[in-house]
């Protein structure tokens, strides 16, 4: 499974979160920090012209870069570089810079002070308004470090192949990043459901998050991210860089040689599904070898707008996913709103615990007009087309819930009704769900998040969102028997599903189909079909008599070899 | 002085591509144009962040301002742009 085996970690070597697969050597980057703002300085009445002049110089040339690289990008990138470059060409953001300094502050403090009006007002603004306060915080920042002489925040560009170093990846920083440059990600920040989590297993990339400190990685040091070990080796031997190399090869040929439905050695059939949150990764997602969808998220359907869309736009949206994926099984989960995900006309903006809100099938309660509209536009879809589609709602929990979901979804003439199991009690009473559903889905990322009771948001308590807790795998346990002695079939759907070796664990638990990143799906397979059920039944146990996660995930590694 | 009053059209308001497209029309116009929420302060038509900071969303009603003698050709060019609806027109 790895080059590394646990324990054996060079002392020069750096540990976080092992995210995506495989393994990858070479020269850091790093994505230089948000400058620091220096210590007000007083100008001169006489040099405030050329102080101006120099803060105004460094707009110019902020909007100038982002021109260039959204003539370089295309699509969704490009328009959003150009919509950045046209908020720093403001003709009123230049004038209220200038006026500020030559009221006599600094250039640095007056680009601050200028970004910083706009920002309040787009703040009070509100809602998707309000969402735009992150690029004119991106744009201080460049315009700032281009006027102090530092390096420029954002993604490097050293002109070779290099593997990306930061402190964090926020979705802005990775919409121009090329797969064919970026050789894997480190992050001092982030857990496992971080965005660069899930942008790394999007692209098949080997990532460590969470690593801490990384000062020690600076430009051009040579790095091993070992993303089955979750390592980051400083300096490593030639033999070293060589060996895992060969093992990456060979990772990838077992890859390519296993295709088609999922098993275990022994024949045992595990789906393998593709997740879905797009209409942009459709075509993506339709080539890729895969039984169908086992996650298709419907909230981009229902973002940055001020009201639900419409049964017509919404059928026809859901006709283009189900005619890619003719004669193969979709998964459709039901609005989602809430939480990370806050919509105006479906969330009120007044909880203080959105994670513990009215969200997911809650929302529908309060609004039930949201989710006929949805199961009406998905049955009329379903109808047009061949696909096999089943339909689940999120945030189920208690039994009475998923009834009352499940009688609304055969009301629309759809034959599965499915219930996810992301909160503990919906696990606890898992065999009572599935009583009245047709199927279980267990969504992992919020699942440990509401049960270790930590916010997946937050990096700093990653250790407790690792999907390998024993506590964790036990809840899945629990479930998936449930879903055994009901003759329902339990899919796990969150990251958990895209990390191969857990995948063994998953299957040995009970779990009957796994959904994840269509990048992931092949080593999934791979490593499903060198094991049979025995094998997996005999790592699941190792995992939940495992004392933490780490010592899970080195249990199971050992014994899989 | 010439004023337009008109209801956005778009879907997601005046943000995104609308406040973009419309931006930019307002400085191709010969006569420098003002934007306004019905009972707010305006604010220059060409500046792309004090019309997202309008936080106009669909429905509401903006008014739109200019003087001299092509006004009111740059009025009704951009009062037709805030009207149409750019979400549904890309689909």
């Amino acid at each position: 499974m790895t080059t590394t085996a646990p324990g054996a970690v060079a002392a020069s070597a750096l540990t976080g979160i092992a995210v995506g697969s495989g393994s990858a050597a070479g020269p850091v980057a790093r994505m230089a920090p948000m400058p620091a703002l220096p210590e007000p300085r007083a100008v001169a009445a006489a040099d405030a012209p050329a102080e101006a002049e120099a803060a105004l110089s460094a707009l110019r040339d902020t909007v100038a870069d982002l021109e260039l690289r959204a003539a370089k990008a295309s699509g969704a990138a490009a328009e959003v570089l150009s919509a950045q470059s046209m908020m720093a060409a403001d003709p009123v953001l230049a004038d209220r810079v200038r006026d500020l300094v030559l009221g006599g502050r600094d250039g640095a403090h007056a680009l601050h002070a200028a970004f910083g009006e706009f920002r309040a007002a787009l703040e009070a603004a509100g809602g998707y308004f309000a969402e735009r306060t992150a690029d004119l915080d991106d744009l201080r920042d460049r315009s700032v470090a281009r006027l102090l002489g530092l390096p420029v925040p954002g993604l490097p560009a050293p002109g070779h192949p290099f593997v990306l170093v930061a402190e964090d990846l926020a979705p802005a920083d990775t919409a121009l990043l090329d797969p064919g440059l970026v050789l894997a990600l480190v992050t001092e920040r982030g857990g496992p459901t971080s965005h660069t989590a899930i942008l790394a297993k999007a692209l098949g990339l080997p990532a460590v998050v969470g690593c801490g400190d990384t000062t020690a990685l600076t430009d051009g040091r040579t790095v091993l991210v070992d993303a089955a070990a979750g390592t980051v080796q400083l300096d490593p031997a030639a033999e070293a860089v060589a060996s895992a190399a060969a093992h990456e090869r060979r990772r990838r040929e077992r890859s390519a040689r296993v295709r088609g439905a999922g098993r275990t050695a022994d024949g045992h059939p595990v789906k393998l599904l593709a997740n879905l949150g797009a209409l942009h990764e459709l075509s993506g997602a339709a080539a890729a070898d895969s039984e169908g969808v086992g996650l298709f998220r419907t909230e981009f359907l229902y973002l940055d707008r001020t009201e639900a869309p419409g049964l017509d736009e919404q059928t026809s949206a859901y006709r283009q996913v189900f005619d890619a994926f003719a004669g193969r099984r979709v998964v459709v989960r039901t609005l989602d709103a809430g939480a990370d995900k806050p919509l105006p006309f479906a969330t009120s903006a007044d909880e203080q615990n959105p994670a513990l809100g009215v969200r997911g099938l809650r929302a529908a309660a309060r609004d039930p007009e949201l989710m006929e509209t949805q199961l009406a536009a998905v049955a009329a879809a379903a109808a047009a087309g061949s696909a096999d589609v089943w339909v689940m709602a999120p945030m189920v929990s208690v039994p009475a819930e998923a009834a009352g979901f499940a009688a609304r979804v055969r009301a629309h003439g759809l034959p599965f009704a499915g219930a996810m199991v992301e909160v503990p009690a919906a696990a606890l009473r898992a065999e009572a769900m599935a009583e009245v559903c047709d199927f279980l889905s267990i969504g992992t990322n919020d699942l440990a998040q509401y049960t270790f009771a930590a916010d997946r948001t937050l990096g700093s308590l990653a250790g407790l969102l690792d999907p390998w807790q024993p506590a964790l795998l036990e809840l899945v346990r629990m479930t998936a028997r449930a879903g055994e002695r009901r003759g329902r079939p339990v899919g796990v759907c969150g990251e958990a599903a895209a990390d191969p070796l857990l995948a063994l664990v998953l299957v040995g638990l009970g779990v009957t189909s796994l959904s994840a990143a269509p990048a992931c799906l092949p080593e999934v397979r791979a490593t499903l079909a060198e094991h049979t059920l025995d094998d997996c039944r005999t790592l699941a146990t190792v995992a939940l008599t495992a004392e933490n996660a780490l010592a899970a995930r080195a249990a199971v590694l050992a014994r899989a070899g | 002085m010439f004023q337009r009053s008109v209801a956005v059209g778009s879907s997601s308001g005046l943000h995104a591509r609308p406040a973009s497209l419309f931006v930019q029309a307002a400085a191709r116009q010969p006569v420098r144009v003002t934007v306004a929420k019905e009972g707010g302060d305006p604010v220059d038509a060409r500046s792309l962040l004090s019309v997202l900071a309008l936080g106009a969303r669909r429905g509401d009603t903006v008014v739109l301002s200019a003087e001299g003698p092509q006004a009111e050709d740059a009025l009704d060019e951009l009062a037709a742009l805030v009207a149409l609806d750019h979400d549904a027109a890309e689909q």
